[in-house]
């Protein structure tokens, strides 16, 4: 594998962290304000679309941006699974920001500009952490997504929002200090180095319990995956305004968290040293556990935009069930479910946003026969719904096909029975949704006047929402991707 | 080694006390020029001098020429140009905001107040530079008693609090000057190398331990270690402003060098940590217990600056702490943190200057809309904040890294969980005012009424946001700064 320098990998980076500076400079004239937002967006995936051909080739990108300790560097480098997360990302960013736009003006919401410039550090970070070549680098962004994305959490300046807030960020702030940096300390205490290496750096240098505590310390120290019991931040943090909920909790933050645990699964404590040391059932019973009791809770909700931050929690962690397999096609599901659950859970979002903006409703015992006036609203979210389930001709389904592979190779058949009564749940607090949007008679006084949200709004959501159904078609490039990520050739 | 350099560093600012003393009696507006320039020509010869020490190594300079034991000997090395540079910087850019407080709240004092401010820099070159035991005792008492002439200069309750100070501050004094008395006792010398040498001659009496324990003892008082802090947020939240941006990041600061002066120069690592090795246990429980403890008290205040005061005694508690892990890694991030600590508690102390000016209060219940009503000072204030908690890439981070990594490195696991829970109740502390100062203020849609920004006068806003960009840029420079500088100190264990 050949790994070039290249500038490339921090453009992909700065080019929305500096489109930030002509957003607040440009706060009096809109129209030219969210021109930046969506040239950044587009420039942003065009660099990193431009990489994807030497990653297939095998080779790499990377950056060395200072050595600020000794030893551990502020680095960058692109390789598989870095690009995999940064394609997904930037680009559904570009559409959430057409979206946002729809949105915060059809809401004539306040500090629009404070808003935009706090989102387009937001993707930086997550870019950031796609491309960290290191555990000291990744942590660095992380934190820097973590920071930015509070004034969108706080967005409405309310006492709820306030306390959201909060919460918020005594999660994600408390663990990643609490947990993640002693863990990231005590790994560069044994190992001499936090590069990420294919295979990890710490086989053979920490006994079995060190390892051990490593690894429960890295998953709930990455709180944005949302692992129980720390995941109260993810619910709390809907206040904001939807299109934040949208792409921040429904892709990049929360991917971000999972992300990074596979950052750490697969290259500091390397899979081979887990399964000789049998620590994948820690991983797995934590992601079990989350999964059902998340989907069960996401059955109670009417908020509509709580149930999908629950039903986020519990796919979240399939990813991490994925990785806890450790056999091939487990931890290829695992991955391939970031890309997957991001169109699926994006387009879901968005349909619940484009359903406030038009009807201002936001509990799902309101909605009975609104997709009738809404039609292309419901049907993507109709197929966003099926993409989660999983249900053919729809992405979700490969990715879970993988995991249920996953569970067999290994001989895991609880972990089948978790997926299994996981995807019916999916299908019992998905489908009825869309059953009473349709089928459901109107309550007094009906929706009258209630048509489709603005274009701008109504357009990211179909291309999401066809997005998953060709990624049933189309996955070939994405796989490619991870299997060069796990090294499986 | 050609020049003396150094020498400028200490007697720019006492030449300028006397000066600033007699042209300022007659003519106010002398003053600042004065003591900007004074200042100037310190930090420059600071600035040389590292330069010489980085392209020639350390050494020992004899004023006048005088042998030792009778003549006065200074110590130039890496260790200490660093600390001349980080203070004549840190005096140069607080002199800004203390002028123009100063300025407005003791306007008839201002000479007396800059003459006590300037010998106090003079007094903490000194201490820097000396390489003699006993001298270093006469500068201490030189550096305190202007300290608490000008604490006493300020409002309210301040003579009180100062006075408490000087009582603190004497016993403190005593216990460090009855140990140089002991040591002389047993060796016939003042000078710091000649003690190290004769020292092993007496190695292992209950002498040379006494001696040992009453200067650690007195400079724990003196940097307010905790429980020996008492005396501290008091002293430092009733200075006038003009006194607690420059005293409040120095203070302490010093004197944690001072510490490593008695235990690396005077008595070796081999003495203080494996001889006795439960002391050292003892000691880093101990910093540990203080910065669980100092950290809470912090939780407990309603008002910025007695938050950060209290916030002192806890970053006390790191670089004690992390200089008695007894290994490379902890020393390093004390070394590191001594300089992190000194920039944040700078930048932190002029945004309670800044918005002092305008406000009137710190009082947390009065700092809503000041995200609006003073942009700049609130940025400069997010950046000390975010230094505080430990977010990268600003210093604090860094330090903190050195810091945590030798906890693991030693197994004291108490010190490790210590620094983690002080971090993140900074997180809850500095977050807390985030959320007063920027959410809070009308419900709703509120803070869209646009009413009139009162940034902070230039002379404070300037040195403001210079001391907030410092914490980033050093922070990225930690690299250079710990292979270039702070190794060359540190001994191997």
């Amino acid at each position: 594998m050949t790994i070039q320098t290249s500038i490339l990998p921090l453009a992909a980076i700065l080019v929305s962290l500096l489109a930030s500076i002509p957003i607040m400079l440009s706060h009096r004239v809109p129209n030219l304000r969210e021109g930046w937002t969506l040239l950044a967006g587009v420039t942003k995936f065009a660099i990193v679309a431009s990489m994807l051909p030497v990653i297939l080739a095998g080779g790499g990108y990377e950056f060395v941006l200072a050595e600020v300790i000794p030893g551990v560097p502020i680095a960058l480098r692109v390789d598989a699974m870095g690009l995999f997360f940064a394609l997904v990302a930037s680009f559904l960013w570009f559409f959430t920001s057409i979206y946002s736009i729809g949105y915060m003006r059809s809401l004539q919401e306040h500090a629009q500009t404070r808003y935009f410039a706090s989102f387009a550090v937001a993707i930086s970070a997550t870019i950031g952490v796609a491309f960290a070549a290191n555990l000291f680098t990744l942590y660095l962004f992380y934190e820097m997504l973590s920071l930015s994305t509070y004034p969108l959490v706080t967005h409405e300046q309310n006492a709820e929002a306030r306390a959201s807030g909060r919460k918020y960020l005594t999660y994600i702030l408390g663990t990643s200090i609490g947990f993640a940096l002693p863990a990231m300390l005590l790994t560069y205490a044994k190992a001499g180095t936090l590069d990420f290496t294919l295979g990890g750096i710490l086989a053979g240098k920490a006994d079995g319990m060190t390892v051990a505590i490593l690894l429960v310390l890295f998953i709930f120290g990455f709180a944005k995956a949302g692992v129980m019991p720390f995941h109260g931040w993810l619910p709390a943090a809907m206040v904001a305004p939807t299109p934040v909920s949208s792409f921040l909790h429904g892709v990049a933050v929360v991917k971000v968290g999972v992300f990074s645990i596979l950052r750490v699964i697969f290259y500091i404590l390397g899979t081979d040293n887990l399964s000789s040391l049998h620590l994948g059932g820690v991983v797995t019973t934590l992601a079990s556990v989350t999964i059902i009791v998340a989907s069960l809770v996401a059955l109670t909700q009417d908020n509509l935009k709580r149930r999908l931050a629950y039903s986020t929690i519990g796919q979240l962690s399939y990813m991490l069930l994925g990785a806890g397999m450790l056999t091939a096609a487990g931890m290829t599901g695992g991955v391939l479910h970031i890309a997957m659950h991001a169109f699926g859970k994006i387009t879901l979002f968005l349909c619940a946003g484009a359903i406030y903006v038009a009807s201002h409703k936001k509990y799902i015992s309101q909605m009975d026969g609104l997709g009738r006036n809404m039609p292309i609203t419901y049907t993507a979210f109709l197929l966003g719904s099926l993409s989660i389930i999983g249900m053919p001709p729809l992405g979700g389904f490969i990715s879970k096909w993988n995991l249920v592979i996953g569970a067999v190779d290994g001989g895991q058949l609880l972990l089948l029975v978790v997926l299994l009564v996981s995807s019916l749940l999916n299908a019992a607090y998905f489908l009825p949704i869309v059953y009473r949007g349709f089928f459901a008679s109107a309550p007094e006084g009906g929706h009258d006047g209630v048509r489709e949200a603005p274009l701008l709004c109504v357009l990211p959501l179909s291309v999401t929402a066809l997005g998953s159904l060709l990624l049933f078609f189309f996955p070939d490039t994405l796989l490619r991707l991870i299997r060069l990520a796990l090294g499986l050739g | 080694m050609s020049g003396n350099l150094h020498m400028f560093v200490m007697a720019a600012p006492l030449v300028g006390a006397l000066v600033v003393n007699l042209v300022g009696r007659i003519n106010h507006r002398a003053i600042l020029p004065l003591v900007l320039g004074f200042l100037t020509l310190s930090l420059v010869a600071a600035i040389g001098t590292m330069a010489g020490v980085l392209e020639s190594g350390g050494f020992t300079y004899t004023v006048g020429n005088w042998q030792p034991p009778f003549g006065i000997e200074l110590r130039i090395d890496h260790l200490s140009s660093l600390m001349l540079v980080l203070v004549s910087a840190v005096a140069l850019i607080a002199s800004f905001a203390s002028l123009q407080s100063v300025a407005k709240d003791l306007a008839d004092r201002q000479h007396h107040f800059f003459t006590l401010y300037l010998i106090l820099i003079a007094g903490l070159h000194g201490l820097i530079l000396t390489a003699d035991a006993f001298n270093l005792y006469v500068l201490l008492e030189i550096t305190s008693i202007t300290t608490y002439g000008l604490i006493a200069m300020g409002r309210g309750r301040a003579p009180l609090s100062s006075f408490n100070y000087i009582i603190m501050g004497s016993i403190g004094a005593c216990f460090y000057l009855l140990g140089v008395g002991y040591l002389y006792i047993l060796t016939g010398t003042l000078n710091m190398a000649d003690i190290a040498a004769r020292l092993p001659q007496v190695n292992g009496t209950v002498a040379v331990a006494t001696a040992f324990a009453f200067m650690l003892v007195g400079l724990w008082i003196k940097m307010a270690f905790f429980p020996l802090h008492g005396w501290l947020p008091r002293a430092y939240n009733d200075a006038p402003i003009g006194a607690g941006v420059l005293v409040a990041p120095l203070m302490t600061k010093v004197t944690i060098y001072l510490m490593l002066r008695v235990m690396f120069s005077v008595f070796s690592p081999q003495y203080e940590f494996f001889q006795h090795p439960d002391v050292q246990n003892l000691v880093v429980w101990g910093a540990a217990i203080g910065i669980i403890c100092a950290s809470a008290l912090a939780l407990g205040q309603r008002d910025l600056r007695r938050m950060l005061t209290y916030i002192i005694v806890a970053e006390v508690g790191y670089m004690v702490g992390g200089v008695w892990l007894a290994n490379g890694t902890g020393l390093t991030g004390a070394v590191l943190h001594i300089v992190n600590d000194a920039l944040m508690t700078l930048c932190l102390f002029l945004v309670a200057a800044a918005i002092i000016s305008r406000n009137g209060s710190l009082a947390f219940d009065r700092l809503q809309g000041l995200y609006r009503r003073m942009p700049w000072t609130m940025a400069g204030f997010t950046l000390g904040a975010f230094a505080m908690i430990g977010v990268p890439p600003t210093c604090g981070f860094f330090s903190k890294w050195y810091l945590i990594l030798g906890g693991i490195e030693a197994g004291q696991w108490p010190y490790v969980v210590a620094l983690v829970f002080s971090s993140l109740v900074n997180a809850v502390l500095f977050f807390r005012i985030i959320e007063i100062a920027y959410f809070r203020g009308g419900e709703g849609h509120g803070h869209d009424d646009h009413g009139p920004v009162t940034e902070a006068p230039a002379m404070i806003l300037a040195p403001l946001l210079v001391s907030a960009a410092a914490l980033v840029l050093v922070g990225l420079a930690t690299g250079p700064l710990v292979s270039n500088l702070i190794a060359q100190f540190v001994p191997v264990f």
